[in-house]
C-alpha cells in the first residue's frame, strides 16, 4: 500500500459577542422567539443602508493580534453573491481581497493529543481572518422551510488556515487552541451547539512528499470538536481506501452523519457556487495606522500559553497543573487572585483541580458562580499552612464553604475544628486508644505493625478528626513500643 | 474593442436565477456587450502612478457605536411575506439542507 501525505485546511466561523448586530442596531442575543430581533436591514428590505459596528471590527482586530496576525492598514466589505433563503439581498457582506488580518499562526501540541498519542509542538499558519454577517437559521419541513432572522447579521468572523494540519489530532488541538484564545480575549462565547462556532474542513491526501496537492473535498455539518476529528479520520481511510484501489476523486462537498459515523456526497463541483465579489458600495473602507494598531495591542489579555508558562515559573507549578488551570479563562483568574494571597500556590492550585473543579461539574454551575470567592479560598488554605486545620478537616470545611459561601475560619469555630496539636490532649486519646484495644496491641507487639494504621484511625475518631495525623502516628509509637 | 466584452448571457442568467427565452436573450447579449464595451473605453485612460481605490468617496471609516435598540415587530415585519410558519417564521419553498453559507 502506498503512503499518503494528509493535507488539511480549516475554515472557522466564530460569531462576534456584541451588543448589537454588524450592520443593523437589531440585538445580538441568541434564544429569544423568532423573528423578533429582525428589522428592515438584516431582512434585506429594498432601501436600506448597512453601518458597520465598531466593536465588531475592533474586536476581529484583537483576534487578530492575538493570533499573531498582520493587520491591514486599508480594508473594505464586498458582496458575495448568492441565492438561499437564509440570506434575503441574495448576497452576504463579507470581506474578499482585504480582509481586516493576515498572515498569522496558532501554536498547538506539546501535550497529548485528543486520540491519547503524543501531539508534537506545532505552528499552523492562518491565511486570514475576515468580518461578514450571519445568515439567518433554516428549520427544514416536509414540503417546505422556514426562516427565523434573528441571526441574520450577527458579526461573523471567518478564520481561515493554511493546509498544514495533517491529522485529527492537530485538527483537533488548533481548534481547541482556537476557541480558548476567543474565550480569553472575550471576542466571542464560541458555544458549538448554539451555532456561536461552526467548522468546515478541506482535506485531501497526495503520494508522500509528492509537491502536487491531491483533489480537495471539503465536509460540512461538524457541530463538535469530536465529529470534526471522527470525520477526520473516517475521510483520510476512505480517500487512502480509493487511492489504493486506484479511483480519482472529483472535488465535492460532503456532509457528517454523527449517528453513522461517516462522511456522505452533497454536492459536486458542477454546482459549485460563483459568487461574482465586487466591492460593497453601501460602506466605505477601514484604515487603521500603526497608532491605531498599537493601541490595541497594549490592551491585549495574556494568552494562554503565556499564562500557562507564567504558572509554572512563578507559582512552582507542573505542566498538567498550569494545563488544567487555563483551559478557561475565569478558572485561571480565579487561581491567580488567590495565588497571590497564599504561600503554597502549588497548594492552592491542587485543591481548585482536585476539589473546586469536581464540585462546580458536580454542581454544572461554572467558577463565577461559585459561592467561594478566591480569597475565601486562599484563607482557608492559610489555615492548612499555619496548621489551623488538618487538609481531612480542610475537606469538610471546603464542602461546607461550598454550599454555605461561609468563610473558613467561621466554619472552623462554629464546628470546633480546630486541629489539636497539644501532645498532652492527643496522648490523652492515644493512651485511650490503646487501653480500648487490648488485642490489637498484642498483634502490634508481637510484629504486625500495620495494625498501627487501625490505632491511627481510632485516634482521629476519639478527636473528632482533629489531631494532628503527624504527632498521632508519633505519639502511638512512643506508647507502643 | 478588446475581448473583454465578450459576455456569456446564458451563464450570467442562470446565475441570476433568470430564465430567459431565445429573443430576449438574444437581445440582453447584444445590449450587453455594447454596455461592456462602453465601459471598456476607460481601458483607454493612462491610470499609471494612481493609487487603485476600493471607493469613490475619500471617506473612511464610518462606523456606529455597538448599542442595540428595539427591533421591529414581527407582525410589521412578516407582513409582507409570502407565507409564515405559525406566525413565526418566514415560509419558503422547501430548500436543500446545507446548501446555506454557514
Amino acid at each position: 500500500m502506498a503512503e499518503y501525505d494528509v493535507v488539511i485546511g480549516l475554515e472557522v466561523h466564530v460569531q462576534v459577542k456584541t451588543n448589537s448586530k454588524m450592520f443593523c442596531s437589531c440585538a445580538n442575543r441568541y434564544g429569544e422567539e423568532p423573528n423578533t430581533l429582525v428589522c428592515p436591514v438584516c431582512m434585506g428590505y429594498p432601501g436600506v443602508m448597512p453601518v458597520p459596528n465598531k466593536e465588531a471590527i475592533d474586536k476581529t482586530v484583537v483576534a487578530g493580534l492575538m493570533l499573531d496576525c498582520e493587520i491591514a492598514k486599508y480594508s473594505k466589505f464586498d458582496r458575495k453573491s448568492y441565492f438561499y433563503p437564509d440570506m434575503p439581498k441574495n448576497y452576504q457582506i463579507s470581506q474578499y481581497d482585504l480582509p481586516f488580518c493576515e498572515h498569522g499562526k496558532v501554536k498547538i501540541g506539546g501535550n497529548k493529543g485528543f486520540s491519547g498519542k503524543d501531539l508534537p509542538p506545532k505552528e499552523i499558519g492562518l491565511t486570514r481572518i475576515h468580518l461578514e454577517e450571519d445568515v439567518a437559521k433554516l428549520t427544514h419541513f416536509g414540503t417546505y422551510s422556514g426562516v427565523d432572522y434573528n441571526r441574520a447579521g450577527v458579526p461573523l468572523m471567518e478564520i481561515v488556515s493554511e493546509p498544514e494540519i495533517a491529522t485529527a489530532d492537530e485538527a483537533y488541538a488548533y481548534l481547541t487552541s482556537i476557541k480558548q484564545i476567543m474565550q480569553y480575549a472575550k471576542i466571542g462565547n464560541c458555544d458549538m451547539e448554539k451555532g456561536q462556532m461552526r467548522c468546515d474542513v478541506n482535506i485531501s491526501l497526495k503520494p508522500k512528499g509528492s509537491s502536487e496537492f491531491g483533489t480537495k473535498i471539503e465536509i460540512k455539518n461538524l457541530n463538535s470538536f469530536r465529529a470534526v476529528h471522527k470525520s477526520i479520520v473516517y475521510e483520510i481511510k476512505r480517500q487512502r481506501r480509493g487511492y489504493d484501489n486506484g479511483e480519482t476523486f472529483q472535488q465535492e462537498t460532503r456532509g457528517w452523519n454523527d449517528d453513522r459515523g461517516e462522511t456522505y456526497l452533497m454536492r459536486t463541483k458542477e454546482s459549485a457556487h460563483d459568487y461574482r465579489y465586487f466591492p460593497e458600495p453601501d460602506l466605505l473602507p477601514v484604515t487603521f495606522t500603526d497608532e491605531d494598531v498599537e493601541k490595541v495591542r497594549v490592551t491585549l489579555s495574556e494568552a494562554p500559553l503565556a499564562k500557562q508558562a507564567r504558572f509554572i515559573a512563578d507559582y512552582n507549578l507542573t505542566d498538567y497543573d498550569a494545563e488544567v488551570l487555563t483551559q478557561n479563562r475565569e478558572v485561571a483568574d480565579y487561581f491567580d487572585a488567590g495565588a497571590v494571597l497564599v504561600d503554597t500556590p502549588k497548594l492552592l492550585a491542587n485543591w481548585i483541580i482536585s476539589e473546586l473543579l469536581r464540585e462546580l461539574s458536580e454542581a454544572n454551575i461554572s467558577i463565577d458562580e461559585c459561592k467561594i470567592v478566591p480569597q475565601q479560598l486562599a484563607d482557608m488554605i492559610k489555615l492548612i499552612e499555619n496548621k489551623t486545620i488538618s487538609g481531612k478537616i480542610a475537606k469538610k470545611v471546603f464542602s461546607e464553604m461550598f454550599s454555605s459561601g461561609k468563610d473558613a475560619k467561621v466554619i472552623v469555630e462554629e464546628q470546633g475544628l480546630v486541629q489539636v496539636t497539644d501532645e498532652s490532649a492527643i496522648e490523652k486519646f492515644v493512651i485511650e486508644a490503646i487501653e480500648n484495644n487490648a488485642p490489637q496491641v498484642e498483634q502490634y507487639k508481637s510484629g504486625k505493625t500495620e495494625v498501627l494504621k487501625y490505632f491511627v484511625g481510632q485516634v482521629m475518631k476519639l478527636s473528632r478528626g482533629k489531631a494532628n495525623p503527624q504527632l498521632v502516628i508519633e505519639l502511638l509509637k512512643k506508647n507502643l513500643d | 474593442m478588446s475581448n473583454t466584452s465578450q459576455i456569456d448571457v446564458g451563464y450570467v442568467a442562470k446565475l441570476a436565477r433568470l430564465e430567459l427565452d431565445d429573443a430576449s436573450k438574444d437581445k440582453l447579449q447584444h445590449d450587453l456587450e455594447e454596455i461592456l464595451a462602453y465601459i471598456e473605453e476607460l481601458g483607454e485612460l493612462d491610470v499609471d502612478g494612481i493609487e487603485p481605490t476600493a471607493h469613490a468617496l475619500p471617506i473612511y471609516n464610518v462606523m456606529r457605536e455597538d448599542v442595540s435598540k428595539p427591533s421591529f415587530e414581527r407582525e410589521v415585519m412578516l407582513k409582507n411575506a409570502p407565507g409564515t410558519v405559525d406566525d413565526e417564521l418566514l415560509k419558503v419553498p422547501q430548500v436543500l439542507p446545507g446548501e446555506g453559507m454557514s
